[in-house]
């Protein structure tokens, strides 16, 4: 146990004698929570439209109007060649083009039908149905306000109509950031946890002290919990501030307790300090390192379910994501800050992410050989 | 067991893959001894050095240190022995105390007597006005002192150096054997690997390794006599002849 | 001439010694390109809901069968009062619950409206977004074939999905996840392998070699040059023939495109690398510092012009913005250099300008 004691108090020496690393270790977490989550919106907004009109009614221009009238669109050209409008989507400048045709007053006043075309840069899939959506539905509703002006009879509903009413639990204002600054919150833990672990033992068999340390009697679990303490507490340190600066910049308080995240986070933090530990101990370099926990951080990121839906996934990559402990403290903090959750609700994913504690740990003292 | 000697080794071999880099040696030790560990490089002195520090596993053959077998003893043996190894080992972003203390810690000594020989030792060096500097600062000959008195502060009984002196100067070199004597002289049983055969002369006795073999085996003065040379660079040049392996 | 060559063969040795290391450098980004390409959609699939049917009726049967039946629904819990709702919500089983209040049918059949009532989990606002719309489209068509006649003045739209009609994720991700892997794999390795010269003093012994420091910089980053080339052409051939992600344009271009675009990760790393002063601090800055932003300012997680004005500028820094620009036009859109003469450009001009900072400084330490 003493032991113990000697080692924490060498590797804590070694994390604050380097400023710079300190530094990093402090400003990047804080710069990216404040700047990043504000990136995060996928509501879409100001899509840009071109309006090939060969029309030149006066029912094609009040279309025009009402599309640009909605919030929604910003008509960047206007013009009477399909061509013209394809040349705006090659280059980004439009998302989408609505094209009405020759004689579409006409056909829709004498043959009770007419037709609207619309193409769209589906390049992002979701972009592109959203955009069309949108575009459909305010066609819809002015084709509702001709006909209730043609038909001038507007007294029952001529269509069933289901009426869908939506409710927004546990966000009602959509507030995207209450999901993204936790979610963030998490991602940068992790990166940083796992990356200063991954080179730190990799990095003593670089310098070559690693020997000196071998040839001591020290227990090798005393070794690795000795590099796994001071980067735990630097995590907790590293929620702190998180948490600080989402109440302090964007108002974002749980509704489940603190606590509740704490735990989860202690035993997080485990798991995630020995993953780095274990590639420490198996890299020969800290160029090898590094390349195996990039490699891994971008799988748990990006399959960790704040990017994208978890859900959406095939089958296949479901599963992987059961043995990414990314995903499941995004869950939680998703549960506990914005619904409140309390322990036995997050019971399974704390016990799951606890065995990622318990095996990587004993893996990675398993893996630190002292002889070879 | 014979409990003057402090190091056996009966027929001990590494072997990695096709590679056999130390074949089957045998040695014995005496307590107090300086032992020289003499050998071109690749010749496979540091991997027996490694196999008798329990860095290394044997592939077969037997041996003991302080009296204890290293393939089933290995940390207890690392309780008794202190070492030295090639590359520089002190971490150089701690300050000499804090080296000092960390690796006096790790070994168990206790609070006030890390203290009280600390002081002692920095006196020893010369280093008290250096005691609270980065070992980064330090210039080499300094650090390489001051890693040999941290190797040896848990007194251990057998301290093991792998090129203790290699890259210092000739004055360093000189007050550094001082350093060895005075361990010597104090019961700790040395064991060096080197290739200045000047400082092969310093040894009690000494082992030339030629490709993974011990091909010699004595005092200096016995083996200038058996290959009737005058100096002990005039026997390895006779010895090192016969290798086959490059580095 | 002969020195440079002679110091990229050093180099090359390296890195070919290193077999780990290289298989990794290698087989990541296939790895990734394969995974990412099928597993990231922004998509929602298989939403699990539950629901809470107050009628019990014929057309609320059909209702729920209809959302059931689409791809993008399935009922998981059938509840029988309000509050457990909110359970299934805080245990995370369901993201959807339906509550079809008392009499749904009867009110249809007479008044010809009906309500029912769509709570998501708005905890992530955009998958609740999506639900609701996907909701909106689904019980829109349900109302279609309830409407037997058809209606009079109607205007038909059609729609026309340019580029990726079937709506597959891989075609936006591709082009980001390459950007992603080629950006952080040559800085990360070009400004780790000059700075461990640096920690090991290696580097001291070159720079009083008669080699040009600009020499050695060059010959550092060639390797990776030549590595990160073979990666282009196994993710371009990956998501050809697995993804099915079409290259619609010139293939020369690409490649021309892609290699400007190492150039600048390379000449980043260069300037990383006469910054920092351990392996650890130009790891921290390359991988932690770049890695999110990449990902959440270059556009292909989201869209730039939805971010507010000052971020948008922001976005205009990181060098993945404009390389995913240029992918995406010359990739999937098949268009030539004049759509992306200027991203090209503002390409060329950072690698000249990260290349120019790091002689700078390489010199500076030098005097």
């Amino acid at each position: 146990m003493r032991t113990l004691l000697f080692i924490l108090q060498k590797e804590f020496k070694q994390i604050f004698r380097d400023p710079a690393i300190l530094r990093l270790i402090f400003l990047m977490p804080i710069i990216q929570l404040i700047v990043l989550p504000q990136a995060a919106d996928y509501e879409m907004k100001n899509i840009n439209i071109a309006i090939t009109n060969r029309d030149n009614s006066p029912y094609s221009q009040q279309l025009t109007q009402k599309i640009t009238a909605s919030g929604y669109f910003n008509l960047v050209t206007y013009n009477h060649s399909y061509d013209a409008s394809m040349k705006y989507i090659e280059t980004d400048a439009a998302d989408v083009i609505l094209e009405i045709p020759t004689q579409f007053e006409q056909h829709l006043i004498k043959e009770n039908k007419a037709d609207l075309f619309i193409a769209i840069n589906a390049i992002n899939g979701v972009k592109g149905s959203l955009g069309s959506a949108y575009l459909r539905s305010i066609i819809q509703d002015y084709n509702q306000q001709i006909r209730n002006k043609l038909l001038q009879q507007p007294r029952i509903n001529m269509v069933p109509i289901i009426e869908v009413v939506p409710m927004n639990w546990f966000n009602p204002q959509m507030n995207y950031k209450f999901f993204m600054v936790p979610g963030i919150l998490v991602l940068l833990l992790t990166m940083i946890g796992a990356n200063l672990t991954a080179l730190n033992i990799v990095r003593e068999k670089e310098i070559g002290t690693i020997e000196q340390i071998n040839v001591t009697p020290i227990k090798k679990h005393h070794f690795i919990l000795g590099k796994l303490i001071p980067f735990w507490v630097l995590g907790f340190v590293i929620i702190t501030i998180g948490f600080v600066i989402a109440k302090l910049v964007y108002g974002i308080v749980p509704i489940g307790s603190f606590i509740t995240i704490y735990i989860f986070a202690a035993v997080y933090l485990l798991a995630v300090l020995g993953l780095g530990l274990l590639i420490s101990t198996y890299a020969a370099t800290q160029q090898q390192a590094m390349l195996i926990s990039f490699f891994l951080l971008m799988i748990f990121i990006l399959l960790g379910g704040l990017y994208t839906s978890i859900e959406s996934m095939p089958l296949w990559a479901q599963y992987i994501t059961k043995l990414n402990p990314v995903a499941y403290f995004i869950e939680v903090m998703r549960m506990v800050v914005l619904k409140g959750s309390n322990l036995s609700d997050i019971l399974p994913q704390l016990l799951s992410i606890l065995l990622f504690a318990v095996v990587l740990n004993s893996w990675a003292i398993y893996s630190y050989k002292k002889r070879s | 067991m014979n409990n003057d000697k402090v190091i056996t080794a009966h027929q001990l071999t590494k072997q990695f893959d096709n590679f056999i880099a130390v074949d089957h040696i045998s040695f014995e030790v005496s307590r107090g001894e300086i032992f020289g560990f003499l050998g071109a490089n690749g010749a496979g002195k540091t991997t027996a050095m490694r196999m008798l520090c329990g860095l290394s596993l044997p592939s077969s053959g037997e041996a003991t240190v302080a009296g204890l077998n290293v393939y089933t003893h290995n940390e207890e043996i690392k309780k008794r022995i202190g070492y030295m190894s090639q590359k520089f080992s002190l971490y150089e972003d701690l300050t000499v105390k804090e080296n000092i203390r960390f690796y006096a810690g790790i070994y168990g000594m206790s609070n006030n007597y890390i203290k009280t020989k600390t002081t002692q030792l920095l006196e020893q060096l010369h280093l008290t006005n250096e005691s609270n500097s980065l070992v980064k600062s330090l210039p080499l000959g300094w650090k390489q002192k001051l890693a040999f008195s941290v190797a040896i502060f848990h007194e251990p009984q057998i301290v093991f150096l792998d090129e203790p002196t290699g890259g210092v100067d000739p004055v360093t070199r000189r007050e550094f054997w001082n350093m060895i004597y005075q361990a010597a002289a104090a019961g700790i049983t040395v064991f060096v690997t080197t290739h200045y055969m000047d400082e092969a002369e310093y040894c009690n006795r000494i082992s030339i390794m030629v490709d993974g073999k011990i091909e010699a085996l004595d005092t200096p003065t016995a083996l200038k006599q058996q290959y009737h040379a005058t100096s002990m660079d005039e026997v390895f040049l006779q010895l090192a002849r016969k290798a086959n392996r490059q580095e | 001439m002969q020195q440079l060559i002679s110091f990229i063969r050093k180099e090359l040795y390296h890195i070919w010694r290193d077999k780990k290391t290289m298989f990794i450098l290698l087989g990541m980004p296939i790895v990734q390109i394969i995974i990412f390409g099928f597993a990231l959609t922004n998509e929602v699939k298989n939403v699990k809901f539950a629901v809470l049917d107050y009628a019990k009726d014929n057309a609320s049967q059909r209702l729920i069968t209809a959302l059931d039946a689409s791809e993008y629904f399935d009922v998981t819990a059938v509840l029988q009062q309000p509050k457990a709702i909110e359970q299934a919500f805080k245990n995370g089983s369901i993201k959807m619950a339906l509550v079809i209040p008392q009499a749904f049918e009867q009110e249809l059949l007479h008044t010809n409206k009906a309500q029912i009532q769509c709570i998501t989990d708005a905890s992530d606002p955009n998958v609740a977004n999506t639900i609701i719309n996907y909701t909106n489209a689904i019980v829109g068509s349900y109302q279609q074939e309830l409407q037997q006649q058809p209606l009079p003045y109607t205007i038909e739209v059609t729609n026309r999905m340019l580029y990726n009609p079937q709506l597959k994720g891989a075609y936006n991700f591709v082009p980001g996840v390459m950007a992603m892997v080629l950006l952080l794999v040559c800085t990360m390795m070009t400004a780790i392998t000059i700075v461990k010269e640096k920690e090991i003093g290696t580097m001291e012994i070159m720079l009083v070699s008669p080699l040009q420091p600009l020499k050695i910089v060059i010959g550092k980053a060639i390797p990776y040059l030549a590595l990160s080339i073979i990666n282009i052409i196994s993710i371009l051939l990956l998501s050809v023939f697995v993804l099915e992600v079409p290259i619609n344009g010139s293939l020369a271009l690409l490649v021309g495109e892609s290699i400007l675009f190492i150039l600048v990760s390379l000449a980043l790393g260069l300037l990383i690398s006469a910054s920092a002063a351990s392996q650890q601090a130009a790891m921290f800055v390359s991988l932690v510092g770049m890695f999110l932003p990449t990902i959440m300012l270059s556009g292909f997680m989201f869209p730039i012009e939805n971010m507010p004005k000052p971020l948008q500028i922001v976005s205009n820094i990181v060098p993945a913005k404009w390389y995913f620009i240029i992918v995406k036009n010359v990739m999937i859109k098949g268009v030539g250099i004049e759509a992306v003469w200027k991203e090209t450009i503002i390409l060329t001009g950072m690698f000249l300008f990260f290349l120019s900072m790091a002689i700078r400084k390489f010199k500076i330490r030098l005097a």
